[in-house]
């Protein structure tokens, strides 16, 4: 076991011309809830991309540069076993016509290939983990048909039904009303409190994130703040990450 | 009816059809749910030029057509996977350059060019055992790779994640690539270039509308793709009409059919 579940030095992420991520440092140790907060196209999905492998992953429009080191459970990301990384991808990019049931989505996170027959055991052990996130009565729904906050519960399940030592979640709470948020911190936390994993969360609700993580990242290409979140969500370091501070972004601070 | 299945030509033809179509549909579930239904006309159009080059150099044209569309096929995945151009804009720039290679092979040939003619409509009464051979070949290659399907499928469903799980995403893009373009070009002298895109998209269209899940998608196109052969063959047959046609227009109605199924 190692101490640090994910140690970042001097990592930049260059898209042809545009620097997307520059210089990041970042230790996180394990069993760690660490928020991650900045403004659009800050690079916070890029980050949790690089933790899975994928910095060059999908299409390029000229040549992606990557330099600096990555950590992931003491690890290089692409030699990291695969079942020890948990993800939620953001769900704007994912495609609601494929035709599937919530209960296969869960199940290819389990088997990591998409499931022809599931087999009784993968079935129970995926209905067993859709309870967890009070989701089992999607179970046989279809996926075009969930809604936004139903749609997070059964990636969540997907994402923790091979217990995963790191969970990475790229804006989980987008979109789901306050309830599914709270419930959404209440299954992380509990998962969290049993197994003792590492959690790296994209958000844009400060306020929840100020309740719930351990530590809170203010990303902006560069890390203009990494912390407790008290100590992070301070004014000064809130309006060099978004140039200025004000009404219109949600946030709401704390007095300082 | 009957009694025509005991003619050899008859024989291949069924045969002929009941592959092709088998095949096109298989690949055609992948193709069409990553939006790639494009991808059938372009690679058409790559046999056609292969085609005719094999015609200029007096070659049989399978032979040419086969590494021309499959080296289309590679290069259009290469310009997908290396630049941010839609897959649309891909495949178009490749569908064109073929066309305009396809004529000019065509007209550096002197004389009338008759074979030309069968393989832009096809003739499916006129499978050589040639023919029947590669196609068996073929069904072969994409039978020994089913085990793929659940890679295929779960790359189809979400590219990311089946990256972020260690799939071999890039390998298996090519792959299936090439085997779509095999498909195409020994499917062109049976259905014709300029149908066989149905061929592809129809049945997978129609699976899609009935099915919850990818795997009964799957099954149903195989089995749609297949079982509209024979109704094609059939009034092919009786009726003297054109055989791609009649198979093509059969997979229609059983694809309007699959949308009034829907809206009960
Ligand atoms: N593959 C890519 N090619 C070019 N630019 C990219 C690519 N991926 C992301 N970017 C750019 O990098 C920036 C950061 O993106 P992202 O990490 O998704 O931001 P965030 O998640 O913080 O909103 C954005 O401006 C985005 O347009
Ligand atoms: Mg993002």
């Amino acid at each position: 076991m190692t101490a640090t579940a994910v140690e970042i030095q001097q990592f930049s992420v260059r898209f042809g011309e545009f620097q997307a991520l520059q210089e990041v440092n970042l230790s996180v140790p394990q069993g760690a809830f660490v928020a991650i907060v900045g403004p659009n196209g800050a690079g916070k999905s890029t980050l949790l991309k690089a933790l899975l492998g994928l910095e060059r992953g999908a299409l390029r429009d000229g040549p992606t540069q990557v330099s600096g080191t990555v950590r992931v459970l003491g690890l290089p990301p692409r030699q990291v076993p695969p079942g020890w990384v948990g993800y939620v991808p953001q769900v704007k990019g994912f495609d609601r016509s494929f035709p599937a049931l919530a209960l296969e989505v869960v199940v290819s996170g389990l088997r990591r290939r998409w499931p022809f027959i599931i087999t009784a055991q993968e079935r129970k052990k995926a209905e067993a983990m859709l309870d967890k996130v009070g989701a089992l009565a999607l179970a046989n729904r279809r996926l075009g048909r969930l809604s936004g906050g139903e749609l997070q519960r059964v990636y969540l399940a997907r994402s923790l039904i091979r217990e995963p030592r790191l969970l990475l979640l790229d804006e989980p709470a987008t979109g789901v009303d306050a309830v599914g948020e709270a419930d959404l911190y209440r299954h992380l936390e509990a998962y969290q409190r049993e197994t003792g994993a590492t959690i790296l969360m994209i958000t844009h609700d400060w306020e929840a994130a100020q309740h719930h993580a351990s530590a809170v990242l203010v990303l902006n290409r560069r890390v203009v703040g990494y912390g407790p979140p008290e100590r992070v969500l301070c004014h000064e370091c809130l309006s060099q990450a978004f140039g200025h501070v004000g009404h219109g972004h949600g946030l709401v601070l704390k007095g300082d | 009816m009957l009694e025509a299945l005991q003619l050899p030509f008859m024989q291949r033809a069924l045969l002929a059809g009941l592959l092709v179509g088998g095949l096109a549909s298989y690949l055609g579930v992948m193709v069409v749910q990553r939006r790639l239904s494009f991808l059938g006309d372009g690679l058409a159009h790559a046999a056609f030029a292969g085609v005719a080059l094999g015609l200029l150099l007096h070659q049989e044209p399978l032979w040419v057509a086969i590494p021309f569309a499959v080296g289309v096929s590679l290069a259009i995945t290469w310009v997908r996977e290396q630049s941010s151009l839609g897959d649309d804009t891909a495949i178009g720039i490749f569908f064109a350059v073929s066309v305009a290679l396809g004529v000019l092979f065509m007209s550096l040939r002197q004389g009338f060019a008759p074979d030309a003619v069968a393989y832009l409509f096809g003739s499916i009464l006129t499978v050589t055992p040639t023919d029947l051979w590669a196609m068996g070949l073929v069904a072969l290659g994409v039978v020994a790779l089913l085990p793929l399907w659940p890679d295929w499928a779960y790359a189809t469903f979400d590219r990311e994640l089946a990256l972020a799980d260690r799939r071999p995403v890039l390998l298996h893009d090519y792959l299936l690539a090439a085997l779509v373009a095999l498909v195409v070009v020994v499917s062109v002298k049976v259905v014709g270039i300029v149908l066989i895109a149905a061929f592809i998209v129809i049945p997978a269209a129609t699976a899609r509308l009935l099915s919850q899940t990818f795997a009964a998608m799957t099954l149903r196109a195989v089995g749609i793709g297949a079982f509209s052969v024979l109704p094609g063959l059939a009034s092919a047959y009786l009726f003297d009409i054109p055989a791609g046609s009649a198979i093509v227009l059969t997979q229609a109605l059983f694809f309007l059919l699959a949308l009034g199924l829907r809206r009960l």
